[in-house]
């Protein structure tokens, strides 16, 4: 209707775009006529259409024109055109920010958000909140109080949500407008009830006792609003989360509940509530599941892919609770949303059979090209579980893998893959030569240079070991040849590997190494000269230690050390046995995919636990000349759950020493406890030096207390011991309420479990990835072997397991899986003993009527190799 | 292809949401309406997910490419949820975060749609469908009801019928003997609430 007028547009066919070719110079330019009189609104309307059309399209405005367009347009207000003073409204909005001096529209806004025509209201306070700033918002304050009350729907809307926009600039204001909003909460209009709902929360969130009783209030009286009961639910079941509330609260009751309401909104959001409650039992989910179901043959697709999407999450935790659905999800399978189809087969994937998987898999790559990225990675995720959970199905999933890899992708979708295919090939021996293959072809044109560095490293270390190594090297070497620097180095480094393993490959890789010498970077220059030359030494026990098994010590520890050492220059050499060892080994990471929205951005290197612990206890002086810390053990529980005081004991092992810490929990809330320590009896020759003790421990506010033991020093074989232990504490009685001592307190003690010290503290966990080198590099030179038969063991598995929680060592070469129907294993275990002995130890088991053992030891220390024989016997 | 850090910055910003997100009145991201050849007709975009112009049209191709061919209503994207219809020429995009409940995005959606055929209906006899040509005729018409659906995120109303009631786009400017009598008496026979200026 505006354009009638303009007669050329409409007929120029139905494609055309009058806004198409506007200049910018050229409708500020029109907008002069906004200063003639008298106005003609069907013009200036079109002109601020312009204006706004083109603010839209994301073209820039500079601050000198738009100020000139902005107070052109403060004349239009004259005008009593409405449609045009809506415009007005909407150009003050776009230009708030653009231009300067917008407060001077101030008095015109208020003007209207106070007349008699409600057309301009609401909009008119939109508009004025948006240039309003704290001082201002005073002056108008009253308007808006009475606004957010006024009975015409669209103001009260338009002042609720001006004022939740305003809560983040001027909270001291608005916090001022609570019981308005609260008036407006009981409106009959369902968007006011919605928008006081959120203003009141805003409001309270930080005073929960007061949302309590706004949910209270709501849950009881009932709601109109689907919106308002959304929003109730989110609240509730946050402030459930939050009090960690079980689920018979009323609060639950009320979010179950909502599963019956009559809006398919409020019920999916209850569903939905449900599912992501952490702890929820099979029971406690059923309601919300049939809910789902239901849903799943909903004819709108936006609830169909509401109701799969939710199912999905909920198959990850509990897959039995959705098998209920299997059905309808198979009728799903054939949906033309592919996401809703795709999330419909994964989430069979996990609930469903064995036999199933082949159908499946088939189904989906008939058109895994037409889904988004961010579902690839889902049915990516789907297959890696399926991997774990049926292994016999790999080569299914290894093709359908490779297939995808072909693909185009994003990073993220072929970072899951291959960390898929990896997996699959540690999961499986005889997957290993397709999968590598596969990765092979993948490198040859990978843009990623993550990946590329990531599946050299692995060639590096599975492609020596097969039956044909020399296929490899091929595609490493074409690496060097053609890819940035950090995948060049990469592959000199698995080009070592070759080298080192195979002596037949040995004078081929050495030729590759003097023509890698001749990079232009000096990374890839540096590691191939240094891997030229520990590889012409031809010594196994350099091989070992420099090209198979790299450093085992903690990155941030070794950083830190360093720094230290260069603050203190000495004419010792750096001592690399003064670094603490790195705690969790690599590959004990779980190769767990992330979840579809989440990314792995650079991070910095998070601290480990055992980096944690050792700031603490450097920070005590009476632990300052203990050296570095070895190793932390696990909390050990020395109470029960629900005592007076719940007691854990944490071990730290130095090279001399013992700290035990006791984290304390006073849960009796009339009393306080004073000078706290936990006596100690040893068995052995262990000796208590020094008891550092927690000097208050209030009502479950936790405390830790120190107890120091030395080791004993004449019989380093001594490495078990154990400690009757005695919590002692002055008892100061005090009012439950106010939480005020009384003057006096009175001695008492408290009898704690005992404590026990194995030979497991003493040994830290490394992980040799070439364990056959390591077992050479140390060499047999302190070498024991002896046979035991582990009667009461039933299943190699159980051995396999007894052995390695008994030494605390650290399983290589994923030796601690039992292959099924096996009658024999070897176990192979790394570790280094406290004071920095490697420690080896190869146990070959055999199954007959009980376990028989045989358990050869190699450290570079005698006592090491003694004292690990006699601890297991 | 892998080619913009946008991609990994918003995926980083929607996991800060996965644990225990705030209840919040501020639902939708950006509504968008794109012509047939993925151009921006219309977008708005309420919070900084994609702070700059060249990272909106970015996100507006990707969106583009992947549902102009086909006519299922939702997809996620870019970690965001994103629900859409299409009418002849056009396409209408609501966005929210992959936490947000998709029938509330939905009703939105619905809203805007059944907001511009009513308008469209009643402002043009020739061009009653909601079709880029009609809709650029009354661009101030959409701007308007746009505002009166969503205000800096939050859903301010979802009835269609109160939308174009308080967008309150007036008849009068059509000089009446552009119409035919039977064309006023189909109007007001089909949509005599509106033509009663309710």
């Amino acid at each position: 209707m505006i354009k009638k007028f303009d007669k050329k547009d409409e007929e120029s066919g139905s494609g055309s775009n009058p806004f198409q070719h506007l200049e910018k110079s050229a409708v500020l330019q029109e907008a002069r006529i906004f200063n003639e009189t008298p106005i003609n609104p069907r013009r200036c309307l079109h002109i601020l259409t312009k204006i706004i059309y083109l603010l839209n399209q994301g073209e820039h405005f500079g601050t000198t024109e738009a100020t000139e367009a902005f107070f052109a347009m403060t004349r239009l207000f004259q005008s009593n055109d409405q449609t045009l003073r809506r415009m007005c409204y909407l150009t003050i909005k776009e230009m708030a920010n653009i231009s300067e001096d917008v407060i001077i529209v101030t008095s015109s806004l208020t003007k209207d958000m106070t007349g008699k025509e409600d057309v301009y209201r609401g909009p008119a306070i939109r508009a004025l909140c948006r240039i309003t700033d704290t001082t201002m918002l005073q002056a108008i304050e009253r308007y808006m109080k009475q606004a957010i009350v006024d009975k015409v729907p669209s103001v009260s809307s338009s002042a609720l949500v001006s004022s939740l926009h305003m809560v983040k600039m001027s909270y001291d204001v608005v916090k001022r407008w609570v019981n308005e909003a609260q008036e407006a909460a009981s409106s009959d209009n369902i968007m006011v009830q919605y928008h006081a709902l959120g203003l009141l929360y805003h409001l309270r969130k930080n005073d929960r006792l007061a949302v309590t009783k706004m949910l209270n209030k709501f849950t009881k009286s009932g709601l109109k609003s689907p919106f308002a009961y959304c929003m109730l639910i989110r609240i509730a079941s946050k402030l459930l989360d939050e009090t960690e509330g079980g689920h018979d609260s009323p609060l639950f009751d009320f979010i179950e509940g909502c599963l019956r309401n009559k809006n398919e909104m409020v019920v999916y959001e209850a569903a939905s509530a449900i599912v992501h409650m952490p702890n929820c039992t099979a029971r406690e989910l059923a309601p919300a599941v049939s809910v789902l179901q239901l849903f799943c043959s909903s004819p709108k697709a936006a609830l169909r892919y509401a109701a799969v999407r939710t199912l999905n999450k909920v198959a990850m935790k509990h897959p039995s609770a959705v098998t209920a659905c299997n059905l309808d999800l198979e009728n799903l399978i054939t949906d033309s949303n592919r996401s809703i189809a795709t999330l419909a087969i994964t989430t069979l994937l996990k609930t469903g059979s064995e036999s199933s998987v082949d159908r499946l898999m088939k189904q989906i790559s008939s058109f895994v090209s037409e889904i988004s990225d961010e579902f690839k990675v889902v049915v990516v995720q789907a297959i890696s579980a399926l991997c774990q959970k049926y292994p016999r199905k790999h080569s299914v999933m290894m093709n359908f893998l490779s297939n995808m890899l072909r693909d185009d992708g994003g990073f993220e979708y072929k970072r899951a893959i291959v960390d898929c295919i990896i997996s699959i090939i540690e999961e499986n021996p005889e997957s290993k030569e397709t999968g590598l293959a596969h990765l092979c072809e993948f490198i040859e044109d990978c843009e990623h240079t993550v990946l590329a560095t990531k599946i050299l490293h692995l060639l590096g270390k599975e492609g020596p070991r097969t039956p044909q190594p020399s296929k490899y090297i091929r595609f490493i070497f074409n690496r060097v040849v053609l890819e940035s620097e950090a995948v060049r180095a990469a592959a000199v480094s698995a080009l070592a590997k070759f080298g080192a393993q195979n002596d037949d490959l040995l004078p081929s890789v050495l030729v590759l190494m003097q023509r890698c010498m001749m990079d232009s970077d000096d990374e890839v220059r540096d590691r191939a000269t240094f891997y030229m030359n520990v590889l012409q030494q031809k010594q196994k026990a350099l091989n070992a230690a420099y090209i198979f098994n790299g450093l085992s010590v903690s990155i941030p520890g070794l950083e830190k050390s360093l720094h230290q050492y260069t603050l203190e220059p000495t004419e010792k050499p750096f001592d690399m046995k003064s670094v603490p060892l790195v705690t969790t080994p690599i590959t004990e990471q779980k190769t767990e995919i992330a979840p579809v929205a989440t990314s792995k951005l650079p991070e910095k290197l998070a601290p480990s636990r055992q980096d944690i612990y050792q700031e603490q206890l450097a920070s005590i002086p009476e632990f300052q000349s203990l050296g570095p810390l070895f190793k932390s053990s696990d909390p050990v529980q020395l109470t029960e759950a629900e005592t007076e005081y719940v007691v854990r004991c944490i071990k730290h092992t130095f090279a001399r020493h013992m700290v035990f810490q006791f984290d304390c929990t006073n849960t009796l809330n009339d009393q306080l406890l004073q000078k706290v320590v936990v006596q100690m009896e040893p068995s052995e020759a262990y000796e208590v030096e020094h008891y550092i003790p927690a000097l208050s421990l209030p009502y479950s506010q936790p405390g830790s207390c120190y107890t120091l033991i030395r080791l004993p020093d004449d019989d380093p074989t001594a490495v078990s011991c154990t400690f009757s232990c005695t919590m002692k504490y002055l008892v100061r009685d005090c009012d439950p309420n106010t939480g005020e001592p009384d003057d006096d307190g009175y001695d008492d003690e408290y009898v704690l479990e005992d404590l026990e010290v194995t030979v497991a503290d003493h040994i830290q966990k490394v992980l040799k990835p070439n364990f056959g080198a390591a077992w050479e590099e140390v060499g047999d030179e302190f070498e024991k072997e002896e046979t035991f038969a582990l009667a009461s063991v039933r299943t190699l598995d159980e051995a396999v397991n007894n052995i390695i929680s008994f030494l605390g060592m650290q399983p290589c070469e994923r030796s601690d899986k039992v292959p099924e129907n096996k009658n024999s294993h070897v176990l192979f275990l790394a570790g280094v003993f406290r004071g920095g002995h490697d420690v080896l130890v190869r146990a070959r088991l055999a199954l007959a009527d009980g376990v028989t053992m045989q358990v050869t030891v190699r450290s570079s220390e005698e006592t090491v190799v003694d004292v690990i024989l006699a601890s297991v016997g | 292809m892998w080619k913009c850090p946008v991609f990994l910055v918003t995926l980083a910003k929607n996991e800060a949401l996965s644990l225990n997100i705030e209840p919040s009145l501020y639902t939708v991201k950006a509504v968008l309406i794109l012509d047939n050849d993925g151009e921006r007709l219309y977008a708005k975009y309420y919070d900084d997910t994609y702070p700059t112009v060249k990272e909106q049209k970015a996100f507006e191709k990707n969106i583009f490419n992947k549902t102009h061919r086909t006519d299922s209503e939702i997809a996620l994207l870019e970690g965001l949820t994103v629900v859409y219809k299409s009418n002849i020429d056009l396409f209408f995009y609501v966005i929210g975060s992959s936490h947000e409940n998709e029938l509330m995005l939905m009703a939105v959606l619905n809203c805007l749609f059944d907001s511009l055929s009513q308008m469209l209906r009643y402002a043009n006899i020739c061009l009653k469908n909601v079709e880029k040509r009609a809709l650029l005729e009354n661009m101030e018409g959409l701007f308007l009801a746009v505002d009166e659906i969503v205000d800096g995120g939050v859903i301010l109303e979802s009835d269609p019928q109160q939308v174009v009631h308080r967008v309150a786009l007036r008849g009068d400017d059509v000089p009446l003997t552009e119409q035919t009598v039977t064309q006023v008496r189909t109007t007001s026979l089909l949509y005599p609430s509106l033509c009663c200026g309710v």
